[in-house]
């Protein structure tokens, strides 16, 4: 009897998985990954510890075994065949499903400069180990992009003692996802530890020693690595003649325009209540559309509708952010030990965003308390007065 | 032999709320619940090596800072991914206005 396939064994794949067995599907489920460890989380991979890359799984092998989940590791799926409702892969039957979900999440972007192919990039758990190995004989390192992945690194990898150079094409370092006043805040703290941050540069090449800017600046570097960004995999849903736009685009149920197959996490463009189709690459939108599509799946009919959430550590600072950060702060909330978290409001003055920054977790629990106010009307006054509780907010809400 | 800490005041911590309690090299973290009653579990998440009194307390459950994963602090059974593993729990006592927990 065809069941339920999904391609892809990250935290998306693997969360569809475990949600649509405990939403009470009883049919086969089959997870096709291409990597062949079993699922592991990836923000650990730029955490190392002393003993170096934390392998933490999303689920063993015996839990899936309990939940009669089929995984099946290092598998090439070629092609996905709408008509006979099949999923090809490179050796054996094609496999038939009666719901298919595309959790196929995206690949790192490469230098594409002359040289390019010595920079490495940090996405899968093979990535990280030749980094930190690497890492053990050189003493300079490169880092192109100053977003959090990079900057993540850059952390790690003064600790253990290298010169670290961070390149940033824009104007300043994470200029995608975070406040301006959080960035440069953080920025600083990178370059007490060392790191110089460079921004507005442009990599010419990459020789055997050094990176070549296209001001001719030569810096030199044992290690390179990319950390520009990824690229959704898209490739098995455009050659199966589903839309495409920045990403698999789905409906807000994430069901593409083929109403037996779904998509999630980092590979799916998804409608928001705007109209607009967003692609989100945070491990938070991994596990919730994963939770979403797996009940689907199972024959529900839920809509997605979290707010997009991440953290991120260097050193000892931990930031979070929530729901939308673009625009202009309408409260900054000063706690103390350097902790602070900036509010954005609409228009009409309901929350729809907060990020912040401090010690360890210190801002972790007011972000989850604002997490629960998006959509809140709220007093900026109120929020910007660290003696006034937030949950009192949330109680009054 | 388990004994009894007088681990804090009742009102150092708020209703609907943890603090953190270290003892020895163990780090716990004691409650107090909307009803006003007082409980205490493991401080580091199941996890990750995260302290949980920087996570949010919303009726009996105590949501870690990290991963979203989230306890009910009564029982401390683990109640959502990708938290599997439950929390220990130990008794406490009020005694006039201090918090007792036995380890």
């Amino acid at each position: 009897m065809p069941g339920i396939v999904i391609i892809g064994a990250g935290e998306c794949g693997i969360r569809a998985a475990l949600t649509a067995r405990e939403a009470g599907y009883d049919g086969p489920i089959t997870v096709l990954g291409d990597e062949a460890a079993l699922p592991y989380e990836r923000p650990l991979l730029s955490k190392p510890n002393s003993g170096g890359v934390v392998e933490k799984l999303i689920a063993t092998r015996e839990a899936l075994d309990d939940m009669s989940i089929t995984l099946e590791t290092d598998v090439s799926v070629t092609a996905i065949d709408r008509d006979e409702r099949m999923v090809v892969r490179a050796q054996g039957d094609p496999l038939p499903f009666r719901k298919l979900l595309l959790a196929t999440g995206a690949r790192a972007r490469r230098l594409s400069c002359p040289g390019g192919d010595r920079a490495r990039v940090l996405r899968t758990m093979e990535d990280a180990r030749a980094i930190y190995s690497a890492a053990g004989t050189a003493r300079s390192a490169v880092i192109v992009g100053a977003g959090l992945i990079g900057l993540e690194l850059a952390a790690e990898l003064t600790g253990r003692g290298l010169g670290v150079t961070v390149l940033e094409a824009g104007p300043r370092p994470l200029g995608r996802n975070v406040p301006e006043r959080l960035a440069s805040k953080l920025t600083t703290r990178h370059q007490q530890a060392g790191v110089e941050v460079l921004c507005g540069v442009q990599v010419a090449s990459c020789t055997e020693s050094d990176v070549v800017l296209e001001d001719g600046r030569a810096i030199a570097a044992d290690l390179i690595v990319a950390a520009i960004g990824v690229e959704p995999n898209v490739e098995l849903a455009v050659s199966a003649g589903l839309t495409i736009q920045n990403g698999i685009r789905v409906d807000r149920r994430l069901v593409t325009d083929d109403p037996d197959i779904l998509a999630a996490g980092d590979c799916a463009a998804v409608e928001m209540r705007s109209g607009l189709h967003l692609r989100y690459e945070t491990w938070q939108n991994a596990q919730a559309q994963g939770e979403v599509a797996g009940r689907n799946l199972a024959g529900g009919n839920k809509e997605f509708d979290v707010p997009v959430w991440f953290w991120s550590d260097h050193y000892e600072i931990g930031l979070q952010g929530v729901g939308d950060t673009s625009g202009q702060p309408a409260a900054s909330r000063e706690m103390g030990r350097d902790s602070e978290i900036l509010f954005f409001l609409n228009d009409a003055g309901a929350l729809i965003g907060a990020a912040g920054l401090g010690q360890g977790s210190a801002v972790a629990k007011d972000i989850k308390i604002a997490q629960r106010l998006i959509g809140t009307t709220l007093d900026p006054v109120l929020l910007s007065d660290p003696a006034h509780n937030l949950k009192k907010l949330l109680r009054a809400a | 032999m388990a004994d009894w800490i007088d681990a804090c005041a009742k009102d150092d911590i708020e209703e609907e709320d943890l603090i953190r309690f270290d003892h020895g090299d163990r780090t716990f973290a004691i409650y107090r619940s909307p009803e006003d009653e007082f409980f205490c579990t493991d401080g580091r998440c199941t996890h990750e090596d995260v302290h949980l009194a920087d996570g949010l307390v919303m009726d009996h459950t105590i949501e870690c800072p990290k991963h979203n994963g989230q306890f009910d602090y009564r029982t401390g059974e683990a109640k959502r991914a990708p938290v599997c593993v439950n929390l220990a729990t130990y008794p406490v006592k009020v005694e006039g206005d201090r918090v007792f927990i036995e380890i």
